[in-house]
């Protein structure tokens, strides 16, 4: 069989199985369309968790980046982790306890305010929408690449398969098909590795591999790592290019914008008591960390991969997958110094950095660009860092059903994410929006039609978003952890861990971060790209790392402001009394 | 009820401060220092800032799991006591 027809089966077979599961599994109630009736088995909602939070980011993009990034890419899988830790300790088992349906619930009844609520509906919905975005372009990737179909037909594919199950069955649907999504993603993420780990360094388990001797010889991959890395001019592979205070800003921004998330947060009600909600963050953590410790393995087995296989080769020998991605429009050439030899270092190959493919072969048959070359440096090939997972078992000359198998890996990490996302969207608009602030006669019927409107409206915007990527997809990921990071995090933490604080200090608190740090990132992004340089930034910090400072000005603001009013009224506090107890 | 609570953020200030130690101490802050021991291939910073963090941050959920089961049975036998 071709990898083509393979990769049918795979995926084709994989999309069956989460239709069965979600036809199993129908939501009867509004209780189980938020919160699957709070009767998810701690172990089984720490693999829906882990499902929902490994994103076609996670899946796809990561490892290439980290391969790009060097030591500079832990920020990703430290920030991405260790927000587990806050929300195991500090959130998930008093936002069980508390026992509602949404995040913006508790913040409407915690600050007795339904603009706290609308505030943190909105935050929720910007966050939300910005990620899905991502997804939708994960699975025209996929399909684009390995079905060789067009990336709309490819998208339209994925959102009717989300549609079927996340209208059917919400979040009890979701959470089921969450769990076989886990399985076949982290199949898809392992296999590979474990097959490429004992290529290179004849270790079968990744995480050990990618400290051992290579294959063949006494040398350390990461040592050789470093001497290639530096050879050509980049910075050493495991050592910091970045500033200590920007990746310490990074780091903590992804972490506490990780606990503030509502899709990840949300999981957490599902599950039948608080000491489960504890229980189940740790399950979730360990099924993540299989797949985040076995990612920075794969980034080093790649880039050693990558330079061994087209350094100074011709491009008419060049590996197969070299010209595949090439035609896909994710890798380019430019012969600089015109010998016909493919030359990687550092610095961008072209003009722009992205390339412009214009009609026609160049001379030694590769695809040409528009771009006019980068004379600054010698490097001449373009690589798109997403394709880095994708192409790996082709690097690693893999068997068939492993690259089709990873072709399904992605698409239901894409799924997994996109659908999370969207309940967590409805429930934000039929519930809290519909229900508690708007129209709050409606019954538990009619709230549960609308959740399903709302479902199917936010997968139609979701499939507008895919088909139409917005230019602006890759800049924004910033935005979704910054402002969680910045709003709706700190109004939950002092919710919880402070009786005084009041509705004024919380709409306040939500505001400034949210003003801080979206004013930092949207001048830096869109206003003055050309000024977003270390030297032009607030102490150094990168707008990735400026939701850590968006946090510390919110817990300022919020509890200088609570203590000029008056304190909350007294059930508050009795509420927040009894989140504490056991 | 207000011993559950302190006892609850004693054991919260001591889990994270480690929690803050390994990944923005050693994995960040003292990683280049730490660069200078190696575990096998790994440079010692480098291993916690890709790998280590994350067996740690593993460990300390679990490790807050149990210490708060314990604390909720030990609450919940006083409780029992007092009413009988």
């Amino acid at each position: 069989m071709t990898v083509q027809e393979w990769t049918f089966v795979m995926v084709g077979m994989s999309f069956a199985v989460y239709i069965l599961i979600a036809f199993k599994s129908r939501a009867k109630s509004t209780s189980d369309f938020y919160v699957a009736g709070k009767g998810v088995n701690p172990i089984v909602n720490g693999m829906a968790t882990a499902a929902d939070w490994m994103s076609a980011a996670s899946f796809l993009s990561m490892a290439g980046l980290i391969a790009f990034l060097g030591k500079d890419g832990s920020v990703y899988l430290m920030g991405w982790t260790g927000g587990y830790v806050l929300l195991a300790l500090l959130l998930a088992p008093y936002l069980r306890k508390f026992g509602q349906f949404t995040v913006p619930d508790f913040i409407g009844e915690r600050y007795y305010s339904n603009t706290a609520r609308v505030v943190a509906v909105l935050c929720l919905i910007f966050i939300s929408f910005t990620y899905i975005a991502g997804q939708m372009r994960g699975v025209g990737i996929v399909f684009s690449r390995f079905l060789e179909v067009d990336i709309n037909l490819g998208v339209l594919i994925g959102m009717g398969i989300v549609f079927v199950y996340a209208v059917w069955g919400g979040m009890k649907g979701i959470t089921y098909t969450q769990v076989a999504q886990y399985t076949v993603l982290i199949f898809a993420y392992l296999v590979p590795a474990i097959y490429i780990s004992i290529i290179m360094t004849n270790n079968p388990i990744p995480q050990l591999g990618f400290g051992s001797t290579l294959a063949g010889s006494p040398e350390f991959l990461l040592d050789k790592l470093d001497k290639v890395t530096t050879d050509l001019g980049f910075t050493a592979y495991t050592e910091n290019t970045k500033s200590k205070i920007d990746v310490f800003c990074i780091t903590a921004a992804l972490m506490v914008g990780t606990a503030g998330l509502p899709h990840v947060i949300v999981r957490f009600f599902t599950v039948p008591s608080f000491r489960a909600a504890r229980k189940s963050a740790g399950y979730a953590l360990i099924f993540i960390a299989l797949l985040y410790t076995t990612a920075p393995a794969v980034s080093a087995f790649a880039r050693m991969n990558l330079i061994d296989s087209i350094q100074d080769t011709e491009y008419s020998n060049s590996p197969q997958w070299f010209q595949n991605w090439e035609t896909i429009g994710l890798i380019a050439w430019k012969d600089k110094n015109s010998d016909g030899l493919i030359r990687y270092s550092s610095g961008n190959a072209l003009d722009g950095v992205k390339p412009i493919y214009i009609d026609g072969e160049g001379s030694s048959g590769e695809r040409l660009v528009l771009n006019e070359p980068d004379f600054s440096n010698e490097n001449e090939v373009y690589i798109d860092r997403d394709i880095i997972v994708l192409a790996n078992p082709e690097i690693a000359k893999l068997p068939f059903w492993v690259i089709a198998l990873v072709a399904a890996g992605g698409v239901a990490a894409a799924l997994s994410t996109a659908a999370g996302l969207l309940i967590t969207i409805s429930s934000a608009i039929s519930h809290d929006l519909l229900k508690k602030t708007f129209m709050p006669r409606i019954s538990e019927k009619q709230e549960l039609l609308y959740s399903r409107l709302a479902t199917a409206f936010a997968i139609g915007i979701a499939g507008l978003f895919g088909i139409y990527p917005p230019a602006f997809v890759a800049q924004v990921v910033a935005f979704a952890f910054g402002l969680a990071a910045s709003t709706l995090f700190p109004v939950l933490l002092l919710g919880i861990f402070s009786k005084r604080l009041n509705k004024e200090g919380a709409i306040s608190g939500m505001l400034i971060g949210l003003i801080f740090t979206a004013g930092y990132i949207i001048y830096f992004k869109f206003l003055a790209p050309e000024l977003n340089t270390s030297d032009n930034w607030l102490f150094g910090i990168s707008p990735e790392g400026i939701g850590f400072v968006g946090m510390l000005i919110n817990v300022s603001v919020s509890l200088i402001v609570s203590s000029l009013t008056s304190a909350p009224p007294k059930e508050v506090s009795s509420m927040v009394e009894e989140l504490r107890q056991p | 009820m207000d011993y559950y609570w302190k006892a609850n953020l004693k054991i919260l200030f001591c889990l994270l401060t480690i929690w803050f130690i390994v990944s923005f101490g050693f994995g960040i802050l003292l990683s280049d220092w730490l660069d200078q021991f190696r575990i096998g291939g790994f440079k010692l910073g480098f291993w916690f800032a890709q790998q280590g963090s994350i067996y740690v941050f593993i460990l300390l959920i679990f490790t807050y799991v149990f210490l708060m089961g314990r604390l909720d049975k030990k609450v919940s036998e006083e409780r029992d006591k007092k009413d009988s």
